[in-house]
């Protein structure tokens, strides 16, 4: 049986969502979303069994980090115990991210490492804020991101939006 | 961040993107998409689900190495309970709050 309205799309749009949102409140300049009709694409160049991956998060390291933050990078051993989150739009009455693995699969990304599904986890993870400016993003933080990659030795890297 | 996914790939870090705002994500165009149809917030599994978030990184990391094209999603097949009640309930517009 299905969990949602058939008169609807079967997952939720939250760009309708929020246009919708916004303008009943009056607000009539909907947002406008990154929009690409051409999308890049590498295939590893070597197994992934070779490969150091890199994780990348939405979310702030504290309460504090979270009222300045644009991108930074931090260590991944030991992995961090929480993060911080309030800041950012996710759906807080049906969920919680007191488990950092279901945003940041740091400890699993170890044990794929320890299995010898990948060849390793990067030493840092890489942290960037989710900004309404898609030119900030491309131009200032995307840039940042790629030369701590380049750093690190990351040869892949898992991008995790909350 | 599909944004910064897009950047590192065309400078030559393959990359794969994990999350549940599936039209945000598929609109902007990312190499490799994994999509759990989730509420925000748990897009790599349900919390303290470490079996469900392996699966889920697993098919990330393979997704890394099976890809043939650009914009390739795969939806992993867990539902968040059986009644779907989150749909409805984030960003209604009957609720005068603030969007949480």
């Amino acid at each position: 049986m299905n969990d949602f309205d058939p008169a609807h799309r079967g997952f939720v749009s939250y760009i309708d969502k929020s246009r919708e949102f916004y303008l009943a409140r009056g607000y009539g300049n909907p947002y406008r979303w990154a929009s690409f009709t051409d999308t890049p694409f590498r295939p590893p160049a070597k197994p992934l069994r070779e490969c150091r991956v890199g994780a990348v998060t939405t979310a702030a390291r504290s309460v504090e980090d979270a009222k300045s933050y644009t991108v930074y990078a931090a260590a991944t051993d030991p992995a961090p115990a929480a993060l911080y989150t309030r800041h950012l739009s996710w759906h807080k009455q049906a969920t919680h991210t007191d488990d950092v693995e279901t945003f940041l699969p740091l400890g699993r990304l170890a044990e794929s490492a320890a299995a010898g599904r990948i060849g390793s986890v990067s030493p840092r993870f890489y942290g960037v804020k989710t900004d309404y400016s898609a030119r900030r993003t491309m131009q200032k933080y995307a840039p940042a991101v790629l030369d701590w990659c380049r750093e690190d030795g990351v040869d892949a890297a898992l991008l995790v939006a909350l | 961040m599909s944004l910064v996914a897009r950047h590192l790939e065309a400078h030559g870090i393959p990359t794969v993107v994990i999350g549940s705002a599936r039209d945000i994500v598929e609109q902007c165009g990312v190499p490799r998409f994994v999509f759990t149809d989730f509420p925000l917030g748990n897009p790599c599994g349900r919390p303290y689900d470490a079996d469900m978030q392996r699966t889920i990184v697993g098919t990330a990391l393979d997704l890394l190495e099976t890809a043939r094209f650009s914009r390739t999603t795969i939806q992993t097949p867990f539902r968040w309970d059986a009644g779907g009640e989150w749909r409805a309930s984030y960003m209604r517009l009957s609720e005068e709050a603030a969007p949480a």
